[in-house]
Parts: structure tokens; sequence; C-alpha cells
């Protein structure tokens, strides 16, 4: 029975050397899919750091939960990654190409249909118009939107809008997913129905996803490995490699167990900053 | 199963087998969809509904204006060349209709109008571009452009004539000073008002600079624009009439304002109140046949669109 079995796993990441450079072609080898090495962010000048010295790899087709409470970074790590900032200091490698990235809010463009918002990534990546259509198609298939095309997104729910905007990052063909609470805003249900989802996906394209949050038992339901960050500044407290077999249940005993364990030590952190 | 009660309450129920048997999630999902999916908008009413909600309304309140001015004219409220009856204004009317002065006189300020519109269209777009492309332009000018959104343009009028004597420059520059305003900043606010995620989504799709602004921006920008444009029409036209009401010249023709004029110069009430008529007509008709569907359609597309009048 793996309920039990988590392994608690690399306090602090030892220190490794700095990160290879060069261009993303013949590097499909290499043992991670994105490479955070020693990286600072600092939003003011002479400010507290946002981010502090942090070291995370993730592995191709691997499945990363960023954990934490309010300020500890992990959204501004993820736009890092993304590239949408540079940091401070510190370097990271993307071995993968432009990653995708997902938001809280679906962040469809509203005067498009849902195929169009899929097919507008596909454009962006030069994918000839006339195979636009189809794979658009396909891609919402893979979100069970088979046929939902051609709707407006005011005629979508907000699950439905989400798995548009899934689509639509499925559409950057990109092997680093990153999301940024993408779930957050969705009601308990639909947010499990979704969790089913992205759990089939990840296992049938083999992507490598960051997966930032702030709900310890979203975090245990779906990732390989859960990244505990603590708050002002911005640092990995804890990891824990999570070994219950998927799919998973949110409600099953394992889950709940590793949760309640997480939760712990989430809760320390956070009393930390009480005065 | 050891250690598993860490929380009360916690470990009762289900494991994965029993509470999910495998190929019920596909089914979960699609029942969610339908019991979460939004109601669609309303259907468009039919033709009859949309007669005695919007049509009817106005129709009776014109009746009743009418009537009140049949009143007050067989009373004789005031003689009859200061308070025609609506009878005399509607045989005017049908014969300026008859004789091609109500139509030439609609070509000429219809065609200035559209004229003077379309070059504040590019002015004003210009400009507003400039504008949000620079700050400092925007500091600098900001003021200025608010400021003459509500100076009335006819105060530019004696001094267009002074510059360019009684000339459809003259006219035309009264235009573009009540129009190009109001487009470049309704630009502007349809710029500002672009949320910036979905600026960030074009970042993250890939998209160059110039696909950002094609397909997020420009589209994003859009319903403020067009509601710049549609004031700026408004604008255009009561400048338009405020210039041809002054500037009365044989080689500028005749055009609403002037028929106007000339209806107050020879104290011919029943032509200034079929001229007051037909401005009023022309400026709601290219509202409403122009402007009112293009904002309808970019609205509706955008699940913003405006309940319908009377609900």
């Amino acid at each position: 029975m793996a309920d039990r079995s988590l392994r608690q796993a690399r306090q602090l990441v030892a220190p490794r050397p700095p990160a290879l450079d060069g261009g993303a072609a013949g590097r499909a080898d290499l043992p991670y899919s994105v490479r955070v090495d020693q990286v600072v962010q600092i939003f003011e000048r002479n400010g507290p750091p946002v981010l502090d010295r942090i070291d995370l790899d993730v592995g191709p087709g691997e499945f990363v939960c960023l954990l934490g409470a309010s300020g500890c970074g992990k959204s501004t790590l993820l736009s890092l990654i993304a590239g949408l900032n540079a940091p401070t200091s510190g370097s990271i490698d993307v071995t993968v190409g432009r990653p995708a990235l997902m938001f809280q809010e679906p962040a469809l463009l509203p005067w498009l249909t849902a195929a169009g918002n899929v097919e507008l990534a596909l454009k962006a990546r030069r994918v000839a118009r006339a195979e636009r259509r189809a794979e658009a198609e396909r891609l919402l298939g893979l979100v069970n939107l088979a046929g939902q095309g051609r709707k407006r997104v005011h005629e979508l729910s907000g699950g439905m809008r989400q798995r548009v905007a899934l689509a639509r990052a499925l559409a950057q063909d990109s092997q680093l997913l990153l999301m940024d609470e993408p779930f957050a805003a969705l009601d308990a249900i639909t947010r499990d129905a979704l969790h089913e989802e992205l759990a089939r996906l990840w296992s049938e394209q083999g992507l490598s996803i960051v997966f930032v949050t702030h709900n310890v038992r979203e975090a245990v339901r779906l990732g390989q490995r859960v990244v505990l960050m603590s708050s002002r500044p911005g640092r990995i407290v804890r990891e824990w490699d999570i070994e219950l077999s998927q799919p998973r249940a949110i409600e099953s005993p394992g889950v709940s167990a590793l949760a309640t364990e997480i939760t712990h030590h989430l809760r320390a952190e956070i009393s930390r900053h009480a005065r | 199963m050891p250690g598993e009660a860490l929380v009360p309450g916690e470990n009762v129920g289900t494991t994965l087998d029993e509470g999910r048997a495998a190929g019920d999630s596909r089914a979960f999902g699609a029942g969610l969809d339908a019991l979460d999916a939004p109601p669609a908008l309303p259907p468009r009413p039919g033709p009859w509904t949309v007669f005695v909600r919007s049509v009817l309304p106005p129709i009776v309140a014109f009746a009743a204006f009418i009537g009140v001015w049949q009143l007050a004219y067989q009373v004789g409220l005031k003689p009859k060349y200061v308070l025609p009856s609506p009878l005399d204004v509607y045989d005017l009317l049908v014969q300026m209709i008859a004789d091609g002065r109500a139509w030439d006189a609609i070509v000429t300020s219809v065609s200035r109008g559209a004229i003077g519109f379309l070059a504040s269209l590019v002015i004003g777009t210009l400009l507003g571009l400039l504008m949000w492309r620079s700050r400092w332009v925007r500091r600098a000018i900001g003021p200025f452009v608010s400021g003459l959104m509500s100076l009335p343009s006819v105060a530019w009028v004696p001094a267009a004539i002074i510059w360019f004597q009684l000339t459809d420059a003259a006219i035309y520059s009264v235009v573009l000073l009540g129009a190009v305003p109001s487009i470049a900043n309704g630009l502007l606010a349809g710029f500002d008002q672009v949320p910036p995620l979905l600026q960030k989504v074009g970042r993250v799709l890939g998209l160059g600079p110039i696909g950002r602004i094609r397909h997020v921006l420009l589209p994003a920008a859009l319903p403020g624009y067009l509601a710049g444009l549609k004031q700026g029409w408004a604008f255009a036209w009561r400048s338009l009439m405020a210039a041809e009401l002054i500037t009365y010249a044989p080689k500028l023709g005749i055009g609403l304002g002037q028929q106007l004029n000339i209806g107050r110069e020879l104290s011919q009430m029943d032509l200034v109140i079929t001229s007051i008529l037909l401005i009023l007509v022309v400026g709601v008709a290219i509202e409403l046949l122009v402007f009112a569907p293009l904002e309808r359609r970019v609205l509706r597309t955008r699940g913003l669109a405006p309940a319908p009048a009377g609900t």
C-alpha cells in the first residue's frame, strides 16, 4: 500500500554547478526541463528579496507543485520561468523552448470563440491556416469540449473557460506547462473535475508541469513532488516526493494523511510571521 | 491501514475504487458542463415585440406632442407667424421634398459631415495613438484635448471665419476641432481599459509586437474606440450645424444650417421648424443606421449586449 510511503526528501537542495547555457537544440537528453539556479528576485532597490536563493529542478515529465502562503513569491517564480521577467540574480535554464502558462483567470480573448482562442496560439506558432481548425478541434476534444468550439467565451461556464485556457496552453505545444493557481477561482466540484482532466492529460501527454497553489490537498492530489515555500523572503523550506498511485481522489485517505502533515509544516511556517 | 486517522472524520468514505468507478469521470464532467453553462443571451425578440416595446412608445409621445402643439395653435397662444400649425410645417416639408430643396440641403450637409468626420477619424486616431505611445505627449496635451471636448465648438466659428474667410475650410476646421478630441480620447480610453492580463497572454503565446497589437490590443480597445467614434460623430454634426448657421456665402451652397438661417432672416417660422426637424432626423438616422448596429455587434460578440429597450 503506497498510502503512507511518503518519503521526505532533500531539505534544501545542495548547491549545484552553474547552469549550462547555449541553445535548446540537442538538449532533449538533459535531466531537467527547467533548472532554477540560485535565483534571487528583489523588486524594490535595497528592499527585502521576494525570492531568496531558489534552487529547483523539474525533470522531463515531472509534475511539481509549488506550495506556499501569500507572499512566498511562488507566482513571481513562475513568471520568471515563463520569461515574463528577469531575475535580479541567478539563472533560469529552460531546455524545452517557450513554456506555456495558465493563470488563475482563464484570460480568454472575449471577442473570439473558444476555437478562435486556441487557434490564436496555433497562429503564434505559425501553424498553417488550413491545419489550425482541425488542430484546435482536436485540442478542444482533449479537454472534453469537442463540438463546443463555436461558442463565445461568455456562453461557457467557469470550468469550461478554464479548460479552453488549458487547450490554448496545450496549443503552444510546449513540453513545460506552468500553472498559476489555475483552479483557485472555481467551486470545489468543478475543481475536482478539472483535477481529473489535468491528471489524465499529464499522464497522456508526458508534460512537465509546475503547478502553483496554496491548496495543500490540491498539491498532494496532483503532484509527484510538493515543494513548500516560506514567505518573505520566499525560500524553499522542504520537499515531499509523493508516491501515491495515480489516479488519486482528493478525498482518499492517502491524500488526506499527507495533506495533514504538509499543512502542519505550512502552518508552522506561517506562524513564524506572528509578532 | 495504520496511521490514517490523523484527523477525525477525514478518513470516512471513499477510496478511489469505491467512490469513482473508472469511466464515470467523463460523465461527471459532462454533467457539470450541462449544469454550469450560463444561460444563452435572450433570443432576439420578434418584430411585433420590437414594435410594441421600442417603436410604439415614441410614436405615442410624438403624437401627444403634435396634439399639444395643435391645441396651442388653435387657442391662438401666439400669432400665426410665430407659431405655425403642425400642418403648415408638414405642407412646407412636403413642398421642400417635392422641389428638391430638402434633398439638396441634406446632401450638402451630410457630405460635409462625412468628409469632416472621416478627416477627424484619421487625425483623432493618429493623435490618440501618439498620446498612448508617448507618456510625455499625453501629459503635455492630454488636458487640452479633454478641455477642448467641453468647449462648445461654435466658439471657434468667428475665429475660423477670420482665418479662412467664408470657405469650406472654415467649416471643416470647426468640425475637426469638435470631433477630433472625442475620437482621440475614445481610443485612449479603449487602450487604457485593456486588461493587463490579456496583454500578458499575448506575450505568453509568443506573439510579436505587431501580432500583439493586431490580435490583442486593437480588438480589446474596440468598444471604447467605437464609443469615441459615436460621440465624435455627434460632435461633428453639431459643430457642422453651428458653422453652417453662421457662414453663409453663395459658393458654400445651402446646407441644413444655412437653410435654418434663411428661415430666421425671413422670419419664416415654418422653415425654421422644418430645418430643425431635418437636422434632428439626419443626426438620429446616421446614429441608428451606422453606429448603433456596429456597437451592438461588437458588444454582443463579447456577451455585453445592452438590454433591449423597455425591459
